[in-house]
């Protein structure tokens, strides 16, 4: 099993009352959920559901019960860089947003590129995580670009897919072989699409913004034209792609011709590039700079209607933190990166939901699939199962940062919004990962 | 007017303020004893991070013309090539008490950060690609000198706007005071998405007898390893202002220093229709009013120490 399950305790609990959705399973009504020994065993009417002996009842009355959410793009940033995360505050923010695993990314210091840093890195999970963390490897050595790693021992030492993260395979060739060998190995390839030769020094968005303030841009073909080129390559090769952080209109039409060709490619967007532009870069705060760099109002409403259609597989935080002393510098100085993990859920419901332009139910599909890709099955309210749920209160209103953050960076786009939507409770591999603090439990 | 971080921030009431105060400084530099006491015993800081001999100088000078002490901290031999952050050395320098910062950084929106650090007035003397409001006041305050305002003049900005700050501040002032701008430069020096600063773009000067002022920006020479033009040839064969594309109505600009032969050729540099040293001549006196404007809002420099820091009672 490629999804690392760290110690947790077996949950015994009773969510009385809550409004269930579950748009796989079809359910959407008020039940009781009870989980005994981590695993959901009864979903009865509301207010119908016998108390288990010992078991906790949480009110869930006004509240909403999904299946928890899946992350496929997070940076834990274990090892090596602990000090602006590490696997236990990482999964502790996964935790809080509602998150029952998410999958982490290679490049750290040093890159995830032989097995032995894996089996490290998986063990220290097993460990320190709060929730399940499935790792990925790079596809080349250091993401240098122009080697490939020991994909097939990295496969068998539990790597769930291969990626560069953080920089695109440049080299079409080096593509070529690792779709190839991908026969071999197995294991998705997860693309950051970026042409560096068009990206440059560019660190926002090239369009008004960066025109105004000076920013050498980052124009929205250097990620569309590679997007293209490696589903032409995986439409070739056979193989199988899945796309990281699309923020354009172009890739996303780029994506859907390739769908529509037949290419086995699937995508992720993520929060800030469906809910913020280039205008939030106006202020050179550094938390809004990230890669691929927020773009323009068309973007994003492309990335809203792929998710809606079904063009953009599920939404993915790229979850990316920072210390203090990194962002607080000018912004073509910054390290690129948001946290992501803690507003999700809120921000895309504060901004798509609440005003309509998605409903609840597409949202909650599109969190949970981001696994899907990766062999890791989307969660759902079904008994029998092991319980992955997350409660929500759909109505508190919160401010970002108010309480601080369980990540270790505090650098979050979202910081000092007010977001509709809180998590109270995650229960993850059958246990519960997270409990909102002032969130009151009543004993049976 | 606490801090001067670009000409974003100012309305055309405001340069013309800082115009007609740097207009009344003028005779200073005609006294005997170049000095008025306006400023005596305040402390400017000039924070460069960038080679620059002569917005430093000009900053320097017009302190001094206002009586303030000067102290310049350059980032060569100091602890910024240590490895010292922004942050930590504007901390440093706060404990100079000093009442304005000037700072030149290569980084865009580095004094509006700095303005955040320090309880100090902030002159932004060019922050990266993005601003260089004195050039542009000073601009202004050169034009108004010359032909009495700017109310619909058309004015051409020639050269490389998409490393210019000089070209964005003034695309910005001149508009403010009533101008028409025309950007003009190879289209690979011409940033995408310009034309949402209100500004006309064209790549040839095909239509040059339209404006009444040319303003030149310097090439660099750098920009050739980068592959923007082929060569300076084929630029100064494009984009040269010479004696046979300037007419004799038209006033020349440029911000120095002047690549003779690229983008200006030796007869235009030297003919009467250039302001060229009247605007560095302006330069002292604008800066002399801008210095004036953010220090008399500004009551003078107490930094208090940290708690931890301080003495017991």
């Amino acid at each position: 099993m490629t999804l690392v399950r760290p110690p947790i305790a077996p949950a015994r609990l009773v969510i009385r009352g809550a409004r269930v959705l579950d748009p796989r399973e079809a359910i959407d009504g008020a039940f009781d959920l009870v989980v005994v020994d981590g695993r959901l065993v009864e979903l009865a009417p509301a207010g119908s559901a016998e108390v288990p002996e010992g078991a906790e009842v949480v009110d869930g009355e006004g509240r909403h019960a999904l299946p928890a959410f899946v992350d496929p793009h997070v940076h834990l940033r274990v090892p090596g860089q602990e000090h602006k995360e590490d696997l236990e505050t990482g999964t502790r923010a996964a935790a809080a947003g509602g998150f029952c695993a998410v999958v982490a990314m290679p490049n750290t210091d040093p890159v995830v590129d032989s097995a032995p840093i894996l089996r490290a890195l998986r063990d220290a999970a097993a460990r320190d995580a709060r929730v399940p963390v499935a790792f990925t490897a790079s596809i080349t050595k250091g993401l240098r670009g122009d080697e490939l790693t020991e994909m097939a021992e990295l496969r068998d030492e539990g790597a769930i897919a291969f990626t560069d993260d953080g920089r695109p395979v440049v080299s079409a060739g080096m593509m070529r072989k690792a779709l190839q060998y991908q026969r071999l190995a197995g294991g998705l390839l997860a693309l950051h699409e970026e042409d560096p030769a068009l990206s440059g020094r560019g660190a926002m968005h090239e369009g008004e913004v960066s025109a105004l303030l000076g920013i050498a841009g980052i124009p929205s073909v250097s990620e569309s034209t590679m997007v293209a080129r490696d589903c032409a390559l995986a439409g070739y090769e056979g193989g199988r792609i899945h796309l990281q952080h699309l923020s354009c209109l172009e890739s996303v039409q780029a994506v859907a011709a390739a769908k529509e060709a037949g290419v086995h490619v699937t995508c992720e967007a993520s929060p800030h590039h469906l809910c913020l532009t280039e205008q939030a870069v106006r202020s050179l705060d550094t938390r809004m700079k990230m890669n691929p760099p927020l773009r323009t109002e068309t973007d994003r409403q492309a990335l809203i209607e792929g998710l809606r259609s079904g063009v953009v597989d599920c939404i993915a935080t790229d979850h990316a933190p920072h210390a203090r002393d990194e962002k607080e510098v000018p912004f073509e100085q910054a390290p690129m990166g948001t946290t992501g993990l803690e507003t999700a859920f809120a921000a895309v419901h504060s901004e798509l939901v609440v005003p309509g332009v998605l409903d609840l139910a597409t949202v909650v599909e599109r969190m949970t699939a981001g696994g899907e890709p990766f062999g890791i099955p989307a969660p759902r309210v079904r008994v029998g199962e092991e319980a992955n749920l997350v409660l929500v209160d759909l109505a508190a209103a919160w401010e970002v940062g108010e309480d601080g953050y369980e990540s270790r960076s505090e650098h979050c786009c979202f910081a000092g919004r007010e977001l509709r939507g809180r998590v109270l409770l995650t229960v993850a591999a059958g246990g519960v990962a997270y409990r909102e603090r002032a969130f009151a439990v009543t004993a049976a | 007017m606490r801090h001067l971080l670009s000409i974003e921030d100012l309305d055309r009431a405001a340069i013309e303020r800082i115009c007609d105060r740097a207009a009344s400084f003028a005779e200073v530099a005609d006294r005997e004893i170049k000095k008025v006491p306006a400023l005596r015993g305040r402390t400017v800081l000039n924070l460069f991070y960038e080679a620059s001999t002569r917005t430093r100088s000009s900053f320097e000078l017009a302190a001094k013309r206002l009586s303030a002490d000067v102290v310049n901290f350059s980032a060569s031999g100091s602890s910024v090539e240590k490895g010292e952050s922004l942050k930590d050395t504007v901390l440093t320098l706060n404990a100079h008490k000093p009442d304005a910062i000037v700072i030149r950084a290569p980084w865009a929106g580095a004094a509006a950060l700095v303005a955040q650090w320090t309880p100090a007035a902030i002159i932004n003397a060019g922050d990266g690609k993005h601003e260089h409001p004195t050039q542009a006041l000073l601009d202004v305050h050169t034009l108004r000198q010359r032909l009495g305002g700017l109310d619909g003049l058309s004015i051409w900005i020639v050269g490389d706007v998409l490393h210019s700050r000089v070209a964005r501040s003034n695309i910005l002032a001149f508009q403010k005071m009533g101008a028409r701008v025309t950007v003009c430069g190879p289209p690979t020096l011409i940033p995408r998405g310009v034309e949402a600063l209100g500004c006309d773009v064209r790549f040839t000067l095909d239509d040059l007898a339209e404006a009444d002022v040319v303003y030149a920006l310097r090439m660099q020479h750098e920009r050739m390893d980068q592959a923007f033009v082929p060569t300076l040839r084929e630029y100064a064969n494009e984009y040269q202002i010479n004696g046979r594309r300037l007419h004799p109505r038209q006033v020349l600009m440029h911000p120095g220093p002047v690549n003779r032969g690229v983008e200006l050729s030796g007869e235009v540099v030297d003919s009467p229709q250039a302001v060229i040293t009247a605007q560095v001549e302006a330069g002292v006196v604008v800066r002399m009013a801008v210095l004036y404007e953010v220090m008399t809002a500004h009551p003078p420099a107490r930094v208090d120490r940290p708690e931890h820091e301080k003495a017991p009672a």
